[in-house]
């Protein structure tokens, strides 16, 4: 028995999101009193893996293979069943992350082991149950799901669990997976925007809506997302009228975010654009029209026009960080 | 091209979600159900790839009777036929085992799904399904194209996305940006009643997991209104009271 989490680097680097699905693994291994291994495909250097160490794994084992060099479902997938089949894993942890949405199903037919997608807290393990909870329908409530299979894989929501740090002192293994599959897919081009905070992860998001008027004041809210180290996103909407990139629109047929804290502004708060943002921990909206729908939602709100409060708020949020 | 198209039917976004047996089953009491708004994106684009006489485009829903307004839309939009396994769809390796056993001799060149349906929120079947029938399955793509006997398409990743070539036959999960939805028109929906929908009963496959409670989230507080002029009040708040600066 063992908790096997897999963990994503990015470019020989590990996120915030790889250090939240170490912490969330290592908990559910110590109320089983069993190992914690880490699992990662990449050329991270010695140095960066041990920081793994730092949030509890007890063993991190590390695929190079040139046949993982870019990324495909199914050969992680085949990669991460073997490393879970060598450590006789029987529950198995990734992020909820673009990459994670295609390797979870995956792994769960390769290791016929059930899923929860997208887990908002630990597992309940009292009475040989295993149930999780995670957001259901589009973050309005939540479903908590049992898996009954022996072997079990969880994806774990981004910004759903805090970071914790258990030292522990880390062996690192090179591990090389036979992977006896045919290569399917080709990846032809990887493109980054490597100067922003990617939006599914970011800790605080700064959104704006119909309400900016146009694209010309975006920089308004630009210059405060900066302030606060945030990523932007938009509504619906302004990204249909070529305002913003189809990326950053958040709600039902876009984005889904759950980030600490949340500025909608000049947003209206339809229910599609709140499926998408309804589980941030803080709302704050700044809108002219006291009745709008996001007040109903928003912990805290400043009623007024956006294109005056921006750059005061941008100021004061300077002035607060010195 | 023979296509499938894999839909879902689900619970309206404006709907009010509620419980009932001691919140554990979803109350459907007065609920509007729609065609997975994704799912309509990938019927759109099968559509469009299937256009002037290029192949067919076959719906296919694992669920019971209730969903038939859902599987005739598919079909007043432009899908060719549809197929209904009539079964509850228990979870999602079921509904993949269910699609997989009806597709497995049946040479579909492209399998499309929605990147997830917005009721569970789990966008498994596709990749599941890519498993069961080993074929290659890529998950939340943001477009398509063919290229000769392979797909190219757009991945999201996280800050960026990727350019990635599938061979033929694949499962594909399609989100916004694959194809404008397509709304039927009063011929399609004329078409509808009479195009061929079969139905067929489930095989043997299993659940791997079932929900066993709902609850709700806990409710936010009363909002705290600041005039115009309290920007720093509220940056005051927002480290002191909510600690999210
Ligand atoms: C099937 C379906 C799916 C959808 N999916 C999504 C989705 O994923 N995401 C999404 O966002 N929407 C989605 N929508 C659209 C959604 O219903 C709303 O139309 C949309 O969210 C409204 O965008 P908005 O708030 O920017 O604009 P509006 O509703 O026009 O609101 C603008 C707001 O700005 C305020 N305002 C105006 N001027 C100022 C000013 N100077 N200063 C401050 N405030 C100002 C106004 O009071 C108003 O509240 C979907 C709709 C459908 C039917
Ligand atoms: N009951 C079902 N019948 C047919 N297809 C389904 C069903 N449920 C889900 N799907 C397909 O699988 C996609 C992802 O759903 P899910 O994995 O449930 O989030 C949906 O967008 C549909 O294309």
């Amino acid at each position: 028995m063992a908790v096997l989490v897999y963990i994503e680097q990015v470019e020989g680097q590990f996120k915030k999101s790889a250090f939240e699905t170490v912490s969330y693994a290592k908990e559910i291994a110590k109320v089983l009193n069993t190992q914690t291994i880490a699992f990662t495909i990449g050329n991270a250097s010695d140095d960066v893996l041990k920081t793994l160490g730092i949030y509890g794994a007890d063993k991190i084992l590390t695929a190079k293979n040139e046949e993982l060099k870019s990324f495909s479902n199914a050969a992680y997938a085949s990669a991460i069943a073997e490393a879970a089949n060598q450590e006789n894993a029987d529950i198995i942890i990734l992020s909820n992350s673009f990459s994670g949405k295609g390797l979870t199903p995956t792994l769960s037919v390769k290791l016929n082991a059930g899923v929860v997608a997208g887990a908002v807290e630990l597992p309940r393990m009292e009475g040989g149950k295993f149930i999780v909870k995670k957001f259901a329908f589009s973050g309005k409530v939540f479903a908590s799901v049992e898996v009954s299979t022996a072997k079990k894989i969880i994806s774990l929501n981004p910004n759903s669990y805090s970071i914790i740090e258990s030292a522990t002192s880390p062996t690192i293994e090179v591990f090389n997976p036979q992977l006896n599959i045919e290569l399917k897919t080709r990846v032809k081009e990887v493109i980054r925007s490597t100067d922003k905070v990617p939006l599914p992860e970011a800790e605080i998001v700064v959104s704006g809506g119909r309400g900016l008027k146009g694209p010309e004041n975006w920089n308004i809210l630009e210059d405060l997302a900066e302030a606060l180290g945030a990523a932007t996103a938009c509504s619906k909407p302004v990204s249909d009228a070529g305002w913003r990139p189809h990326e950053e629109h958040v709600g039902q047929t876009g984005i889904v975010i759950s980030p600490n804290l949340y500025l909608a502004v000049g947003i209206s708060g339809a229910i599609q654009h709140l499926a998408g943002v309804s589980s941030s921990k803080t709302i704050v909206a700044i809108n002219k029209d006291p009745e709008a729908p996001i007040f109903k939602v928003a912990n805290y709100g400043i009623v007024g026009d956006a294109l005056e409060i921006l750059p005061k708020l941008t100021q004061a949020i300077k002035a607060f960080k010195g | 091209m023979k296509l499938l198209v894999c839909i879902s039917n689900v619970p309206d976004t404006t709907t009010k979600v509620t419980f009932t047996d001691n919140n554990t089953q979803f109350n459907t009491a007065g609920v509007q159900f729609i065609l997975n708004p994704y799912d309509e994106i990938a019927l759109s684009k099968a559509i469009e790839l299937t256009e002037g006489g290029k192949g067919t485009v076959t719906v296919i829903h694992v669920g019971e009777a209730s969903s038939e307004p859902t599987i005739r839309k598919a079909l007043a939009i432009g899908a060719d036929d549809a197929v209904r396994i009539n079964t509850y769809p228990h979870d999602a390796f079921f509904v993949a085992s269910q699609i997989a056993d009806y597709a497995r001799d049946k040479n579909f060149d492209l399998i499309l799904t929605g990147r997830e349906s917005i009721d569970y929120n789990n966008a498994l079947v596709a990749g599941m399904l890519g498993e069961l029938l080993s074929l290659p399955s890529v998950s939340i793509i943001k477009k398509l194209k063919i290229d000769g006997t392979a797909i190219e398409v757009e991945r999201e990743i996280e800050g960026g996305k990727e350019i990635i070539t599938v061979d033929l036959p694949a499962v594909a999960g399609c989100s916004e940006g694959v194809a404008e939805a397509k709304i039927p028109n009063m011929r399609g929906i004329m078409s509808a009643r009479t195009k061929p929908l079969e139905i067929i009963e489930a095989t043997a496959s299993e659940k791997l997991t079932h929900v066993v409670e709902y609850t709700n989230p806990a409710p936010r507080g009363a909002v705290t209104l600041l005039s115009a002029g309290e920007t720093e009040k509220l940056v005051e708040l927002l480290h002191t009271e909510a600690k999210v600066i």
